[in-house]
């Protein structure tokens, strides 16, 4: 088995002051949005993306593990919130914890049953188990099957802030999104992280090492899962409607994208992905179809020439960890 | 019992493109070390192959059957030859996306010319009609797809397992420098792979043009259920997809019948249900 990323550093000081700066840089930039004149809604919907595909690169970029369903998990965060927000009128906080809570079971299940297999059976496995619970929503009568749940009251958040008004949902957003990133960017830098490095690495000498890898691999995708799901809950707030088409395989791949043209198993990578594709989907949508014969080719292109990422490449140019 | 004879006869349908397609997925993966996900999308431009030979050359479905899977087949070796080749020795999860890519922009370009609704390809004048078989009424061409599908299959089969070029074809599965060493040209031989793999997909779409209609996401969903086919039944026998294949497509009649809410579900759920009693799968050794 090849490494995915050929440019694992070892984790310096050095590293670790460098991230940081570029992430108060992210930050800072993406709390002056709002004074920019920048459409909010979209940015808003780029950071849920971001998290999502952060979520994702958990697996893959730390644990080598490609999941093919990673929809299944903002889907079910997105109805179950919808619905605890919509029919059972509680307040955002506990709707998201509803959403999140949900994706938490979901990962269990799911974890549970693809972890027993590895390599690309378990990235069909997991898109098989996202195109069940596809066809499941499809006929479920809480997820009013092809309108999907409309009109999704915002609500105050901890009964302080309106969250109908545009500027307040985005800092709670950007909050969100921040917040899970420290967490991902955390798990990583912790020695779970590091077992979960070796694992993608080497499985076979992980285990010969005494390390119950299933295990290290269950929890990566259990947290990986969950965080997918408190992107989709974060979603809801933004565009005020869960549909089928969080659940559908084809979003599973646009997080693959994302994440691809980034960068695999970069810290950054998935937040600029998301942007570029969500930007490039703003851009594109009077192309109709075309937009997908793009993302296809996106696909080809990365793969055969760009295989580290837009930050995989500069943090090989400047010998980072990015 | 007409009902129940009748979403049997489905189910062998579906069974028949489950097993050309998973079948074409294990030889290629056999060769190729790449789960090709392009292969529903090369399934649906066998039915637009067959499509376009009768509505734009006037060539008929017998020569379509022949022509369609040929021209697809040599797409596919383009394809090989241009880009999977470059990712012998990486990941096998690069194979995986690259072939995504490649079915996204097939799907893409055929969805922006003909939209998404279907486009009906009629049954050739031999196959039309049917027959009462005392049990049943069957329609020819239905039985004709089950039982053609069936023996393309089991000459698949053979042509991997008894001859001397499908020997040729299994050592360099097990070591490709070694069957090099002995001057077969082992690139060649993985191009053809490919090309095989492909033109069965493409050969299972024209034989689906009749009875689903010719549509741009035709392969789309099923190429997942097929996937779950092929984490069922293991990659590792020729044998072993086909049978899974049709068993799997008479068991998805048979939900259809008795419980029609989960027929969508049924090869899913089995799947789970595998992968918690056998991990392997059932024909499958340790991955």
């Amino acid at each position: 088995m090849t490494a995915l990323t050929d440019d694992t550093l070892p984790m310096t000081p050095r590293a670790m002051r460098d991230e940081m700066i570029v992430f108060a840089v992210m930050a800072l930039l993406l709390a002056t949005v709002p004074f920019t004149g920048i459409y909010p809604f979209f940015v808003m919907q780029a950071l849920c993306f971001a998290l999502l595909a952060c979520a994702f690169n958990l697996l893959i970029g730390y644990g080598g593990l490609l999941s093919f369903g990673h929809a299944m998990f903002l889907g079910t965060a997105g109805y179950c919130s919808a619905h605890a927000l919509k029919v059972w009128g509680l307040p955002p906080e506990l709707g998201i914890l509803v959403g999140v809570a949900a994706a938490f079971l979901l990962s269990i299940v799911t974890g549970y049953i693809s972890i027993r297999r590895q390599g690309i059976y378990f990235s069909m496995i997991t898109l098989a188990l996202s195109q069940l619970l596809y066809f499941i929503y499809l006929q479920a009568p809480f997820t009013h099957g092809e309108d999907g749940i409309q009109g999704i009251p915002q609500g105050h958040l901890f009964g302080i802030f309106d969250l109908s008004k545009p500027t307040v949902l985005y800092y709670v957003v950007l909050v969100g999104f921040l917040a899970g990133f420290l967490l991902i960017y955390r798990i990583i830098n912790s020695p779970f992280g590091e077992v979960l490095k070796s694992i993608r690495e080497n499985e076979q000498r992980a285990i010969s090492l005494g390390y119950r890898t299933d295990q290290y691999k269950f929890l990566a995708f259990i947290l990986s899962g969950t965080l997918a799901g408190f992107a989709g809950s974060l979603k809801v707030f933004v565009a005020q409607n869960a549909s089928l088409t969080d659940v559908h395989w084809s979003m599973s791949g646009e997080v693959v994208l994302m994440t691809l043209v980034g960068g695999l198993g970069t810290i950054f990578g998935p937040v600029v992905g998301a942007f570029v594709i969500i930007a490039m989907q703003q851009y594109l949508a009077s192309f109709g179809q075309w937009v997908t014969v793009i993302q296809g080719a996106i696909f080809v292109i990365c793969v055969l020439t760009f295989r580290r990422g837009v930050i995989g490449e500069i943090a090989h140019y400047l010998r980072r960890s990015l | 019992m007409q009902a129940l004879y009748a979403q049997l006869l489905v189910g062998l349908i579906n069974g028949s493109f489950y097993a050309l397609l998973s079948l074409g997925l294990a030889v290629i993966f056999g060769m190729l070390n790449i789960i090709n996900f392009a292969h529903g999308a090369l399934y649906m431009m066998g039915a637009f192959v067959a499509y376009f030979l009768l509505n734009l050359g006037g060539i008929n479905y017998w020569w379509a059957l022949l022509i369609a899977p040929i021209i697809v087949g040599i797409f596919g070796m383009i394809l090989e030859r241009t880009m999977l080749q470059w990712l012998t020795g990486l990941d096998h999860l690069y194979g995986l996306l690259l072939t995504f890519g490649i079915a996204l922009i097939v799907q893409g370009v055929f969805q922006n010319y003909f939209g998404s609704s279907g486009m009906p390809y009629a049954i050739p004048d031999q196959l039309k009609g049917g027959m009462n078989l005392g049990f049943m009424f069957l329609p020819v061409y239905r039985g004709w797809v089950v039982i053609f599908s069936l023996v393309v299959c089991l000459a698949t089969w053979f042509l991997i397992e008894k001859t001397r070029l499908g020997a040729y074809l299994r050592a360099a599965t097990e070591n490709p420098t070694l069957v090099r060493a002995f001057g077969i040209n082992v690139p060649r031989m993985i191009t053809l792979t490919y090309g095989l793999g492909v033109g069965l997909a493409a050969l299972a779409g024209v034989l689906s043009a009749p009875i689903n209609q010719v549509r741009p996401l035709m392969g789309a969903d099923l190429i997942i259920v097929v996937f779950a086919v092929v984490v069922i039944g293991g990659m590792g026998s020729i044998m072993g997809s086909i049978i899974t294949g049709f068993a799997l497509g008479v068991i998805e009649g048979l939900t259809k019948y008795f419980y029609p809410e989960a027929s969508n579900t049924v090869v899913f759920v089995l799947m789970v249900l595998v992968l918690l009693v056998k991990p392997t799968g059932l024909t499958g050794r340790a991955a």
